[in-house]
């Protein structure tokens, strides 16, 4: 009960229930920033086998300080293997990546991303760093988790440029472009609440409103048409271990976290 | 086999796989010769205009700093840059006018210190042109099928996506399977320029740690230029020829450059300035601050040596081997507080 007074900022909250999301046992195809602190979390708590791997050919470190990129030494500390990139994305395409955790600019109600370009791709208003290797880990890892901040210019009708495939169209679409079957966004998480994809129409869905958040701020920044069931209910706040862990073992410098 | 989308995007580095063939036995020696010179005569020699060009490492790790540094001393033009995961290396280029087209699977950005104001300021006002995407996956892939000597390469990456509209690939049937499959041409850059832990006078390379693309880029280039942190004798490397992941026949110049990865890191040598790139950050928002940067640093300075004295010398680059061995923590001046 005394968890309820912890304070906590959004930031801390997305970190905390984008960790309780990866399983111990599980493989995680980890990103920049926010995903790199969820792993490290969860590592640090619930999954200390997780299985992280990184792009640039970091598998299965036991990461000793946050990373500033997903190919410095930090991504192989400890590792079971400093590879390279031809060997993670070959491990990806072959089934052995779990989940993918991914940031985004863009999305729409299909979970497809943009992370290149706003405005028009041949005169950007603002350019973006691209692909990456986003659209391979959401072409590739069974599950893929989006970490973003949501406001109406983010959670589009349509996305500016699909970067990164969501369920594109909607049902079979991903299939009948070539992608892996089976594969897709799983979670969306914000500093609002935590979204999954209806299971027959494939389309964004309402699963958690974080505490202090009502289903009418949801949709007062989504802009599409979300689906929302019956049953909402609120997101489990940070506990103190985790806030602790976050602040004092993760980040301490505050550059993912800000504090 | 039938075509079922074909991507927009210029097709950058390709060669007929017999083109490239006779161009190796022509211009590859496999000749154990003495490769070393400096930076100065590496990039006069094997970098020119127009070139298309890869840079080894990943973002802000294993970069080799040196070449870039005398590239944009050189004044070299309209060259084409693959940027896969190119950060630091393509914002300077971008900035001080090296660059005219990028091909873009990473660019434009810094990770987790925010966006390149330089590199962005160009491409959003045109003086450098993206002619093409591509996803991180993708232009690996693309150095592997160079590397094999086939046209292409089969994956199931950027289907369905804008980013394959944008690329350079193509969507075929698989005769196999009967789905649709991403056929990624072969890349070829020009010239490559990669950073090593330590090589032999000959080119034979040693990299620690997480290799990135480089095993391919370096099979992939037409030219490449390998600067290492130290040269080691020949024997060393025959002691532990498992630990070579570039031969010598594809190495055109070997430069010795210790710390030439500043201000990005070398691991578990050095971590990246990250007070210098704090600075470069901060100048590069304005056009004036790029050639105040570029002055002081990179035109002002004769070599490499000068310029590691001149951003903190031994006692910095002392205090970057503690960050990167986490005896001491990390500064971020440039984290969001």
């Amino acid at each position: 009960m005394d968890e309820r007074k912890v304070e906590y900022s959004s930031i801390e909250l997305l970190a905390s229930v984008a960790s309780r999301m990866l399983e111990d046992k599980k493989s995680v195809f980890v990103g920049t920033g926010l995903p790199m602190v969820a792993a490290m979390l969860a590592q640090k708590t619930h999954a200390p086998n997780l299985l992280i791997v990184f792009e640039a050919g970091g598998i299965g470190p036991l990461i000793p300080v946050l990373p500033i990129s997903v190919g410095d030494s930090r991504t192989f500390w400890k590792a079971v293997a400093a590879s390279s990139m031809h060997d993670s994305m070959s491990i990806s395409q072959a089934g052995h990546l779990d989940y993918g955790f991914l940031g985004a600019a863009q999305i729409d109600m299909y979970g497809n991303i943009n992370t290149t370009v706003i405005g028009p791709w041949e005169k950007p208003k603002v350019r973006l760093p691209g692909s990456g290797g986003a659209n391979d880990v959401g072409s590739l890892c069974h599950r893929t988790i989006i970490i973003m901040r949501q406001e109406k210019r983010k959670f589009v009708e349509k996305v500016t440029f699909l970067t990164t495939p969501g369920y594109l169209t909607g049902p079979g679409a991903r299939e009948k472009a070539g992608l892996p079957e089976g594969t897709g966004p799983y979670r969306v998480i914000t500093q609002l609440g935590v979204y999954g994809f209806d299971e027959s129409t494939k389309r964004m869905k309402l699963i958690s409103v974080h505490p202090g958040v009502t289903v009418e701020d949801v949709k007062a920044n989504t802009g599409f048409e979300l689906l929302i069931p019956e049953a909402v209910t609120e997101t489990q706040p940070p506990s103190r271990e985790e806030l602790e862990i976050l602040r004092k073992e993760i980040d301490p410098t505050g550059m993912v976290l800000g504090h | 086999m039938e075509i079922l989308e074909e991507g927009s995007g210029e097709l950058l580095g390709w060669h007929d796989p017999d083109e490239m063939r006779r161009w190796v036995l022509q211009n590859k020696s496999r000749e154990l010769k003495d490769k070393t010179m400096d930076v100065k005569e590496a990039v006069s020699r094997f970098v020119h205009d127009g070139d298309v060009i890869a840079i080894g490492g990943f973002g802000h790790v294993r970069i080799p700093m040196a070449l870039i540094y005398e590239i944009i001393r050189q004044k070299k033009r309209n060259l084409a840059l693959l940027a896969k995961t190119a950060v630091h290396d393509a914002d300077m280029l971008i900035a001080s006018g090296c660059v005219s087209k990028v091909e873009v699977a990473y660019c434009f950005g810094h990770e987790l210190r925010g966006l390149s104001p330089a590199s962005r300021r160009a491409v959003e006002t045109g003086r450098c042109k993206v002619v093409a995407e591509i996803s991180n996956a993708g232009f690996q892939w693309r150095f592997l099928a160079a590397m094999m000597g086939v046209p292409f390469i089969p994956t199931r990456v950027m289907l369905g996506t804008d980013t394959l509209k944008h690329s350079s690939a193509k969507v075929a049937r698989d005769p196999f399977t009967g789905k649709p499959i991403c056929l990624l041409p072969a890349c070829y850059p020009d010239v490559a320029i990669i950073h090593v832990h330590r090589c032999d006078v000959y080119g034979n390379a040693q990299i620690d740690g997480i290799l990135v693309e480089d095993f391919e880029l370096a099979r992939a280039a037409r030219r490449l230029i390998v600067t290492t942190e130290e040269i080691v004798d020949n024997e060393r490397i025959r002691d532990e020829p498992w630990r070579t992941v570039i031969p010598f026949f594809t190495v055109d110049a070997v430069c010795e450059v210790p710390f030439g990865s500043h201000p990005c890191e070398m691991p578990r040598m050095y971590f990246s300035d990250e007070e210098h790139i704090a600075e470069w950050l901060r100048l590069s928002r304005t056009d004036e601050g790029v050639q105040q940067y570029l002055e002081k640093y990179v035109y002002g300075v004769d070599n490499f040596e000068d310029y590691l004295e001149l951003v903190g010398g031994v006692k910095k680059l002392n205090y970057l081997k503690k960050v990167e061995m986490l005896k001491v923590p990390m500064k971020a001046p440039w984290a969001k507080r």
